[in-house]
């Protein structure tokens, strides 16, 4: 009994089977958990429903108007369309859960496996963007707080205003220009895939991921200024200053880790988007990604994959949120004891 | 020798005089207090030693520090001397400390920025500081978040910080201005020992003459920028020379004479109410428990009288003040204006609602400052069935203007063009516009400098008269409540430990708390008094 987890969670809750610190942690990671858990079954329910609803046969659509009505039902029975509505979503969580996510209705593959040749592009893309926006925004955000109102502050604010005007696909024409037609430094687009190494694939993947990362590295930056700015105008970066640290010191002492709480939460939104929302710029440089999927199947109608993306994309951003969470909390101990 | 010394100091900042010829020296040992109300310059006087002035200032004078100037000396020697030579406690220990950093850590930062000793020992030294201040590491560990502590604890844990070091001079800055009068004595006892244990010099800035009169060695006063008078406390007490000091002591302890009481019939009755606030559950399977703010108090206002409620933070006085307003519903017992419920069912009694209005502490922060004055102090008739329009309205609006001491000129004004004690002025027009039985006073001359909080007192005395005002006084401040209410309830912890006529409770308190509150609080001589 005593090395059932729940009984070992419930110890740490109330303190008494660890230091206090890491049980106030735990305690709000699991209250975290749970609330993901939560998200997770009402979103599997609304995207069921919601798919459901749409009007059309997939059967009809595959066999096209002509069908005969033994071969649709044949057809819906191989597709598990010919059970009731509550059978289909127990299947279709239950398939989930074990890495089975049905079999495509245009393709006839199985639709884990397309989603996972998919992220193998994707997500390694979103995750390089990410990385290259966050590490542009960060020293150009603080840098641009320590200089309020001097030259560097104004050329950074007039810098991310065009970075945030400016498309992104307009940075991805360009980046294609200077550094594949020109220079021919890059391929001007197509992923040459991970078996070609590490190295090919991230090369391949570097126009894209510099044209996604910069308009959200212009809005991460600025977020980080006005957040820093924020903390410089609070009493205790006086007291800092009292005790005799330098602005230099006192800045990165004590205003950076306060700053990021605003900027977490904007890098959590920002990956959601990353992740889903780069079609154009797959697009642009014929990646097979995610977003590209997702176009084709709705176009085709092939609802087992779009509900099946669509779970998968809610599945990301709830994490990421509970990743932002656990890192609020990691950088903010009020937030570990105000459970 | 002089510790400090401040030779014709003045300030400007982008071309505005701050500082105008400040003069003012300190000897190791000594405390000095710089007094004065607020743009008198006092904090800025602090700020220049410390060279931590706002972007654009522009000092010229001498500031010797142990005969060296200070105002020659470069940002980096300046480095060396903030925290090292020269420490400094501010105003506010709910926002001074870094929430994220232990208070551990930060104590150290003041040893370890300035290199005087290796990590280990500035962690012996950290946990020294802390003990001298009251905050021993086996009740109070080094991990420890400032969040963690209350108010008087966090500000404990600001002047560890400042004194770790053990400086030489020691710049206090309000240090117990935004605290509760016994947690305030607690602080002051701190600080008067640290200062002839280390032999430091103390640079104290306040407003409250009371403190300073008990504090000081020497007393400056200052006013728009300049000192207007300065010398040894016992000599100036005295002997105050100068109408604006005698102003000031005066004003600090003013007292109103409120009209009669007449005979009269109960208005608001409060019996056994009862608030709680839910509390986070401690374990995953337990009931939540709860905190029991306000506790079976009970009470009668009759109409006419003027009752006062005071009490430390956190005692209960603001959850009392929204449950009779009706803000937030009441977990037992029950309120009756007039003998109507506040609450009827689960929704705020309206009949009710119009026939209370309340002033609010902030004058800053409570008016929507996109609307012109007129719609401000009109916004009361929502809550009548037929408001009130036209010319009516018009005339209401220049009766209340002139009845708290403005013009009906002021109607068409933003509140920004207003100072705070002619905003309290508003706020109070706003209150009394529709006539209400019951106004309920929550700190509301607690943020004013002392001669206008004289003239809002004046006011309410001759609005008493001129009104029949009916009204509960929440304040934290004794010596107000005791000129401005007619009987007064004393709160701790949720409870009325104490009531009775206000005279009598603070002539003679019989409650243990009563007493510790009335001894804690700092009087101002009666020289003060007699000379004003």
């Amino acid at each position: 009994m005593r090395f059932l987890p729940i009984f070992w969670f419930h110890r740490c809750w109330t303190g008494s089977a660890c230091a206090p610190n890491v049980a106030s942690m735990l305690r709000y990671a699991l209250k975290r958990l749970i609330s993901l858990v939560i998200s997770l079954a009402v979103a599997s329910v609304v995207i069921f429903a919601v798919i459901e609803v749409a009007p059309g046969d997939p059967a009809s659509f595959m066999l096209g108007v002509n069908a005969q009505e033994d071969t649709l039902a044949a057809l819906r029975a191989e597709l598990g369309l010919d059970v009731s509505k509550l059978q289909r979503y127990f299947n279709w969580v239950g398939g989930m859960m074990v890495g089975d996510f049905g079999t495509s209705y245009t393709y006839r593959t199985p639709v884990s496996q397309m989603i996972a040749d998919r992220l193998w592009v994707s997500l390694p893309l979103a995750l390089y963007a990410l990385t290259l926006s966050t590490a542009i925004a960060f020293p150009v955000g603080i840098y641009a707080a320590a200089r309020r109102g001097k030259p560097g502050d104004l050329t950074v604010m007039g810098a991310t205003q065009l970075g945030i005007a400016v498309p992104n696909f307009w940075f991805a024409m360009m980046l294609v220009l200077v550094f594949a037609i020109n220079l021919r430094w890059f391929n001007a687009g197509g992923f040459v895939g991970w078996d070609k190494g590490l190295w090919a694939g991230l090369h391949s993947l570097t126009l894209p991921a510099i044209a996604l990362a910069l308009p959200q590295a212009a809005i991460l930056a600025r977020v980080m200024r006005s957040s820093l700015l924020d903390i410089l105008g609070e009493d205790f970066m006086r007291t800092a200053r009292a005790k005799g640290l330098s602005r230099r010191q006192a800045l990165w002492r004590h205003g950076v880790r306060n700053a990021l709480i605003p900027v977490l939460t904007i890098i959590g939104l920002q990956f959601s988007f990353l992740l889903a929302g780069s079609i154009i710029i797959e697009q642009v440089f014929y990646l097979p990604g995610l977003g590209r999927l997702v176009f084709q199947a709705i176009s085709a109608r092939d609802l087992i994959v779009v509900e099946s993306v669509v779970m998968l994309l809610v599945f990301a951003v709830i994490t990421v949120n509970f990743l932002v969470d656990l890192a609020y909390a990691a950088v903010d101990p009020r937030l570990r004891s105000r459970t | 020798m002089s510790l400090l010394e401040i030779e014709n100091l003045s300030l400007s900042i982008h071309g505005t005089d701050i500082l105008k010829q400040v003069n003012l020296s300190i000897t190791p040992g000594q405390i000095v207090a710089v007094t004065g109300e607020s743009g008198s310059g006092k904090s800025m006087t602090a700020l220049a030693v410390m060279q931590l002035l706002p972007d654009g200032a522009k000092t010229t004078g001498v500031i010797r520090l142990n005969g060296s100037d200070l105002l020659d000396r470069d940002e980096n020697d300046m480095c060396t001397l903030r925290g090292a030579a020269i420490g400094m406690v501010f105003q506010e220990p709910m926002t001074a400390l870094n929430p994220v950093r232990t208070i551990g850590d930060q104590v150290m930062e003041t040893i370890l920025i300035h290199k005087a000793m290796p990590p280990r020992q500035a962690r012996d030294r950290a946990e020294e500081v802390l003990t001298r201040v009251g905050l021993p590491p086996d009740r109070f560990p080094l991990s420890r978040f400032p969040h963690e502590l209350s108010g008087g604890q966090r500000q404990r844990v600001v002047i560890a910080m400042a004194i770790a070091l053990r400086p030489k001079l020691l710049i206090a800055d309000e240090p117990t201005t935004a605290l509760d009068v016994t947690t305030q004595a607690q602080i002051l006892k701190l600080l008067k020992g640290l200062v002839s244990e280390y032999d430091m010099g103390l640079l104290m800035i306040t407003h409250d003459l009371a403190v300073v009169a008990d504090m000081a060695d020497q007393i400056v006063v200052m006013r728009h920028g300049e000192v207007v008078e300065s010398g040894a406390t016992d000599h100036l007490l005295h002997h105050m020379q100068h109408p604006y000091t005698r102003m000031l002591f005066k004003a600090s302890g003013y007292q109103v004479s409120l009209p009669e009481l007449a005979q009269s019939r109960p208005l608001l009755e409060v019996t056994n109410v009862i608030r709680d606030y839910r509390l986070p559950r401690k374990g995953l399977f337990d009931t939540p428990g709860h905190h029991r703010a306000v506790d079976q108090v009970s009470f009668t206002l009759n109409s006419g009288e003027r009752l006062g409620l005071v009490g430390e933070s956190g005692c209960g006085k603001s959850t009392l003040t929204k449950a009779i307003l009706g803000l937030e519903e009441v977990q037992g017992g029950d309120i009756r204006l007039d003998g109507q419920p506040v609450f009827s069912g689960h929704k705020p009694n309206l009949a009710v609602r119009r026939k209370m209005q309340v002033v609010f502490q902030d004058p800053y922060g409570s008016f929507n400052p996109r609307h012109r004055v007129a719609r401000l102090i009109t916004e009361p008739f929502h809550l009548l069935d037929a408001p009130v329009m036209g010319s009516e309205r018009q005339d209401r609006i220049a009766e209340m203007l002139t009845a708290v001491g403005l013009s009906p000129d002021d109607a068409g004004k933003y509140i920004h063009e207003f100072s705070g004690g002619q905003r309290q002025r508003i706020a109070i027009a706003r209150a009394l516009i529709i006539r209400p039985e019951l106004i309920l006073f929550d700190e509301a001359v607690s943020a004013l400098d002392v001669s206008v909080r004289a003239q809002i007192l004046d006011l309410l005395a001759e609005l008493c008269e001129a009104y029949d005002l009916t009204y509960l006084f929440i304040s934290h401040d004794l010596s107000v409540v005791r000129t401005i209410t007619d009987r007064v309830m004393v709160m701790r912890a949720g409870k009325i430990v104490e009531e009775g006529d206000t005279e009598s409770v603070f002539s003679d308190p019989q409650h243990q708390y009563t007493k510790d509150l009335i001894n804690a609080a700092p009087v101002l001589p009666d020289i003060g008094r007699d000379v004003a």
